[in-house]
C-alpha cells in the first residue's frame, strides 16, 4: 500500500477478478477461474453426484481440498458417529474425495477443523487467490487479500468441473475504519458496528475491502473476523489488502511457499494490494475509538447495540424497520427501553469459524480466569480446528475453562448452525461467538441467540447475564 | 443444454417480511442427508408450525401456488442451495421480490428459477392483489421483463447476464464453462501461485 501511485491505480478485488477471468461470457457475466476450492460435507455431495451424472471428473483435483465440520460431533468424534445420518454424510465425503484425488482433512489427519479456520492455518488460503466454498463465511478468507466468496451447491459441481464459475462483477465499497479500538473492543464489535450502520441488506452488490487504521492494527485472526461476517452486511465478500503481518503470518504455514518461493510469493501478494488513488463505488468511514462492545438483540445481524445501551422500540427506526423489529423483539420477547445488560442467559457459546481461533480462545479465557460459570448456565468451548485445540492444551487453557465450568470440546462447527448434537433447547437464551442470530438458527425452532464477542460470552457465562465484560478484564 | 425460460405463469402465494434467512426457509436439521430427496415438505417448516396452520404455505387457496411472492433481501444468510431446492420441490418455479440475497439468486439461477425485483410501490400493490384473489393468474415475462396480475402489467428487473441466460437458455453453467476449454488451463498458468511460487 506504500508503493507509488500507478498511472492506472486499481483496487485489490480489481487485480484479482482481471488476472482470473478466463473470458467474456456471452451473458455479459465473467468466467472466472478459482485458485481454491474448499469443500465439507454438507454441500458437496449432491455436486459429485451431479458431476457423475454428466460423467465427468474434478478437472482440478489439486485445488479442491475437504474437511467435515458442520455435522461432526464435539464429544464423541469416534467412527461411527451415533447420528446414522451425519455417519453417511461422512462416508460419503470419503468415499467422493478418495475417487476424485481431493486431499481431505479428517479428524485423523490431525489437520480436521472448520472449513474457514483450516485453509487460513494451513497455508492454503493465499493473497490474490480467488477462493470458493459451498458455505457463506468463505468471505472470512478475504482476510488475506483474497477475492473470497461462498457459493451453492449447483456452483459446487460447476467449479469441481471446471475450476471456474460464472459470475457478475461487484462493485467494490472501501469501509474505512479509522484510529484506535478502546480497551475491551474486539473485531466482533467492529463487524457488528458496521453491520448494524450499514444493514443487512446494504452490502448486496458489492465487495467490501476493510481499511483504516483499526484493520491495520489488526492480526490476521481478527482481520478473519471482521471478513467472515461481511455476508451478514449482505455483501457475499471481503478483504482486507494485505501487509506485513499478511506476509509474516504465512511463513512457515505447511501448504504456504518455501525458501525462495516464498520471497518471491511475498513480493506477488504485496503488488495485489489496492493503490493509491484506486477509484472506489463508494467509501465508508467509522471511527474506531466510538465503537463499543456490541450485543445483538434481535433477529438479524443487524440489529444490535452497544452494551451500554436500550433496546429500541419501533419509533426510534425508520417506518421500513418496523415490521421487522417488532417480530424480533416479540421473538426475543424484550421490551423497547430495556437494557441488553442483564438479559438471562442459559447457554454461552464460545467458537464457532467467526470466533473459535486461538487468539478469541486466549482472551475468552482471560476472563474464565476470574471466576465460574454461574449456576443453571451451560457453557462451552470449542476450538475451530484440531491444531487450534494443540495450541490451547500447550498453554493451558481447558484446564482454565475446565477450572471455571465450562465445557471443552473437539473441533467443529457445534452449536453456531446446530447440524450435530450441540443445540438449544426450547426458549433457551444463548450467548453466543457465532455469526448468525436468526430464528431456530442454533437447533431450537424457538430458541434465542445473543452475538457477541467470546470475552462477553465468558462474561455473561460467569454472570449469567449479558454483562459489560470491560468491568472484568 | 437446459430449457429456454421466457415466461412463467401461475398462481401466486404472498410470504411477506423483509430479511428472510435461509435458515427460515430450510432449517439445517433437514440439511442432514446427501441428496435434496424429500426437502419439498420441510419448506418454512418452523414458521409453520409457529403459525400453527396461518402460514400462506399452509392456506387452502395457496396450494398449488407455482410463484413465490416476497418482501426484501429474501434468502440471506446462509449458501444453502436446499433452501431454493426445498421451494423448487414445494412447487414454486419463480420468485418475485423487492430485492434478492445474492447466493440465494445465483442458487435459484442455477436452478433455472428466476428471482424479479419490482418497485417497492409495485410489489405492495402485487401483494395486496394476489392476498385479494389467490385463484388469479400472474405473469412473469422475462422477454418482456414484466410482471402481470389484476393489479396491472408492471416493469420488473433483473440483473441482464442473469436475464440473457435464462432466456437462452444456458443457465445450467457448467456446459458453458466447459466450453471455454484450453482457455480455462492457460488462465492457471498465467497465475503465479499455480505457475511459479506452489508449494
Amino acid at each position: 500500500m506504500s508503493t507509488p501511485s500507478p498511472a492506472n491505480p486499481k483496487t485489490l478485488f480489481d487485480k484479482v477478478w482481471d488476472a482470473h477471468a478466463v473470458r467474456a461470457l456471452p451473458s455479459g457475466e465473467t468466467q472466472l477461474f478459482i485458485g481454491l476450492h474448499l469443500i465439507h460435507e454438507v454441500t458437496s455431495p449432491q455436486a459429485f453426484a451431479m458431476l457423475r451424472d454428466m460423467g465427468l471428473r474434478v478437472r482440478f483435483p489439486g485445488r479442491t481440498f475437504a474437511t467435515v465440520d458442520h455435522i461432526i460431533p464435539t464429544d464423541d468424534q469416534s467412527r461411527p458417529f451415533s447420528d446414522e445420518l451425519a455417519e453417511a454424510m461422512m462416508t460419503e465425503l470419503e468415499k467422493n474425495c478418495r475417487a476424485q484425488g481431493v486431499r481431505f482433512f479428517d479428524s485423523a489427519s490431525g489437520h480436521q477443523g472448520i472449513v474457514h479456520v483450516i485453509g487460513p492455518e494451513m497455508g492454503l488460503t493465499q493473497p490474490g487467490m480467488t477462493i470458493a466454498c459451498g458455505d457463506s463465511h468463505t468471505s472470512t478468507h478475504g482476510a488475506f487479500g483474497a477475492v473470497a466468496f461462498g457459493i451453492g451447491t449447483s456452483q459446487v459441481r460447476d467449479v469441481l468441473a471446471t475450476q471456474c464459475l460464472a459470475m457478475t462483477r461487484p462493485k467494490v465499497r472501501r469501509i474505512d475504519v479509522t484510529g484506535k479500538l478502546t480497551p475491551g473492543v474486539y473485531a466482533k464489535d467492529v463487524i457488528l458496528e458496521i453491520i448494524r450502520r450499514l444493514g443487512v441488506k446494504g452490502g448486496v452488490g458489492y465487495a467490501y475491502e476493510y481499511a483504516g487504521a483499526v484493520l491495520e492494527a489488526m492480526s490476521l485472526e481478527e482481520r478473519m473476523t471482521v471478513c467472515n461476517m461481511s455476508i451478514e452486511g449482505g455483501a457475499r465478500c471481503g478483504y482486507v489488502n494485505p501487509d506485513e503481518t499478511t506476509v509474516s503470518y504465512l511463513r512457515g504455514r505447511e501448504l504456504a511457499p518455501k525458501g525462495a518461493a516464498f520471497e518471491r510469493a511475498a513480493a506477488w501478494w504485496r503488488g495485489v494490494a489496492s493503490d493509491p488513488g484506486a477509484s472506489y463505488a463508494d467509501v465508508v468511514t467509522l471511527d474506531g475509538a466510538r465503537i463499543a462492545p456490541t450485543v445483538t438483540f434481535g433477529i438479524n445481524p443487524g440489529q444490535s447495540i452497544a452494551i451500554d445501551e436500550r433496546v429500541p422500540g419501533v419509533m426510534d427506526v425508520p417506518d421500513d424497520e418496523r415490521p421487522g423489529l417488532e417480530e424480533a423483539l416479540a421473538y426475543m420477547e424484550l421490551r423497547p427501553g430495556q437494557p441488553i445488560a442483564g438479559t438471562k442467559i442459559d447457554v454461552a457459546f464460545i467458537g464457532s469459524c467467526t470466533n473459535g481461533r486461538i487468539s478469541d480462545l486466549r482472551e475468552a479465557a482471560r476472563v474464565a480466569r476470574t471466576g465460574h460459570v454461574a449456576r443453571g448456565v451451560k457453557a462451552l468451548v470449542v476450538p475451530g480446528s484440531q491444531a487450534v485445540a494443540r495450541q490451547a492444551e500447550a498453554e493451558g487453557l481447558p484446564e482454565i475453562f475446565r477450572a471455571a465450568g465450562f465445557d471443552w470440546r473437539e473441533p467443529g462447527c457445534s452449536m453456531c448452525l446446530a447440524m450435530n448434537p450441540d443445540k438449544l433447547i426450547g426458549r433457551q437464551v444463548c450467548a453466543s461467538s457465532s455469526n448468525r442470530n436468526f430464528k431456530g438458527r442454533q437447533g431450537s425452532p424457538t430458541g434465542r441467540t445473543l452475538l457477541m464477542s467470546p470475552v462477553m460470552v465468558a462474561a455473561a457465562a460467569l454472570r449469567g447475564a449479558v454483562v459489560d465484560a470491560r468491568e472484568v478484564l | 443444454m437446459p430449457a429456454q425460460i421466457l415466461r412463467v405463469a401461475a398462481r401466486a402465494c404472498v410470504v411477506r417480511g423483509d430479511d428472510i434467512d435461509t435458515d427460515r426457509i430450510i432449517p439445517a436439521r433437514f440439511m442432514k442427508g446427501i441428496t435434496f430427496d424429500g426437502l419439498g415438505e420441510h419448506a418454512f417448516e418452523d414458521d409453520r408450525a409457529q403459525a400453527k396452520g396461518d402460514h400462506p404455505l399452509d392456506k387452502e387457496q395457496n396450494r398449488g401456488a407455482g410463484i413465490l411472492v416476497v418482501g426484501r433481501n429474501f434468502g440471506c444468510g446462509s449458501s444453502r442451495e436446499h433452501a431454493p431446492q426445498a421451494l423448487l420441490r414445494w412447487g414454486f418455479r419463480a420468485f418475485v421480490g423487492g430485492s434478492f440475497a445474492e447466493i440465494f439468486f445465483g442458487n435459484c439461477t442455477s436452478l433455472g428459477l428466476p428471482c424479479v425485483t419490482l418497485e417497492p410501490n409495485d410489489l405492495a400493490r402485487l401483494m395486496d392483489a394476489v392476498e385479494a384473489d389467490p385463484s388469479q393468474a400472474v405473469e412473469i415475462d422475462l422477454a418482456a421483463q414484466t410482471v402481470t396480475s389484476r393489479a396491472g402489467s408492471m416493469r420488473c428487473k433483473m440483473p441482464e447476464g442473469t436475464r440473457k441466460t435464462l432466456v437462452e437458455g444456458t443457465w445450467n453453467a457448467t456446459a458453458v464453462l466447459l466450453d471455454a476449454g484450453d482457455a480455462i488451463e492457460a488462465t492457471a498458468q498465467r497465475l503465479p501461485y499455480v505457475a511459479d511460487f506452489a508449494a
